[in-house]
């Protein structure tokens, strides 16, 4: 099932912030509007969201969750996971850091046009919720033949 | 003259230093104390146990990893919060604490590390005689 795990070093991310940074110093910062529903930075879960012709990734990065606490639903292209992280805060220790996420969250997220909300899979591994939805078939590209 | 060199050495050595920060994740920790020892909780999302590196070098405890996602070849990146993978972060050891018996756990993504003290150094009850 994971035969295409590869560390993605170097990769599209990489390459997305570099991107995201040149145009931040070509439309200096702040002048660029920002989506009506993009979070502030460091909005807990950090989310990676790539797509392919066939259909959309979403990746949350939220380690030590119970999957049960999960709700993922999605509303024709809009996608909100919300859920707990229940950190195992100890009684009559002494805490010096405490900078782990614990309560609530909520996200939501605005997919491209074309997903099919039916077509849903989520999975979680080693603290990464991976979300998959399918593209509608309409739109995949097609290769037109010239007669 | 060298005086000159080793400023550009070090003004090098700084900006090497920034750019290795870049590159890297912190990883959000939890530190707590208990009368056993020292337990540390790291957040480290997509880790797995044979990318995770634990070191302790005299009193410096490092901990490294390597996030790996399940991408299709053919993505292209939408949005990204987290643009880097490789998540590093150490911390110094005081001397009361036993380095050699380390206990270290990974589930989901969340690294447990708990830092025995050693025996001697556990606090003891002093029991106050009635004369």
């Amino acid at each position: 099932m994971f035969a295409t795990l590869r560390p993605f070093e170097g990769s599209f991310f990489d390459d997305f912030r570099s991107l995201e940074r040149e145009m931040g110093q070509l439309f200096g910062s702040g002048s660029w509007p920002n989506g009506i529903r993009s979070p502030a930075r460091g909005a807990y879960p950090p989310i990676n969201v790539g797509s392919t012709p066939n259909q959309v990734d979403v990746y949350l990065f939220a380690a030590g969750l119970d999957p049960k606490s999960l709700d993922i639903s999605i509303q024709h292209n809009l996608l909100t996971i919300a859920g707990e992280r229940k950190a195992d805060t100890r009684e009559g220790v002494n805490y010096y850091r405490k900078e782990c996420f614990n309560g609530t969250f909520r996200r939501t997220i605005t997919l491209p046009e074309d997903v099919d909300p039916d077509k849903v899979d989520a999975s979680y591994k080693d603290g990464v919720l991976h979300i998959t939805i399918q593209r509608r078939e309409v739109v995949k590209p097609r290769q037109i033949e010239i007669k | 003259m060298t005086e000159r060199k080793d400023l550009e050495k070090q003004e090098s050595k700084a900006t090497q230093q920034i750019k290795q920060d870049e590159c890297i994740l912190r990883p959000q920790v939890d530190i707590c104390e208990d009368a056993t020892g020292i337990t540390l909780q790291a957040d480290m999302p997509g880790v797995s146990k044979d990318r995770l590196d634990i070191q302790v070098d005299k009193d410096t405890l490092s901990i490294a990893g390597d996030a790996c996602l399940d991408t299709p070849d053919d993505m292209e990146p939408l949005y990204a919060d987290i643009g880097v993978t490789r998540y590093q972060r150490s911390f110094s050891l005081s001397g009361e604490l036993d380095a050699t018996k380390i206990d270290a756990t990974l589930k989901d993504g969340l690294l447990t590390l708990h830092i025995p003290k050693r025996e001697e150094h556990k606090p003891r009850k002093i029991e106050v005689r009635t004369g």
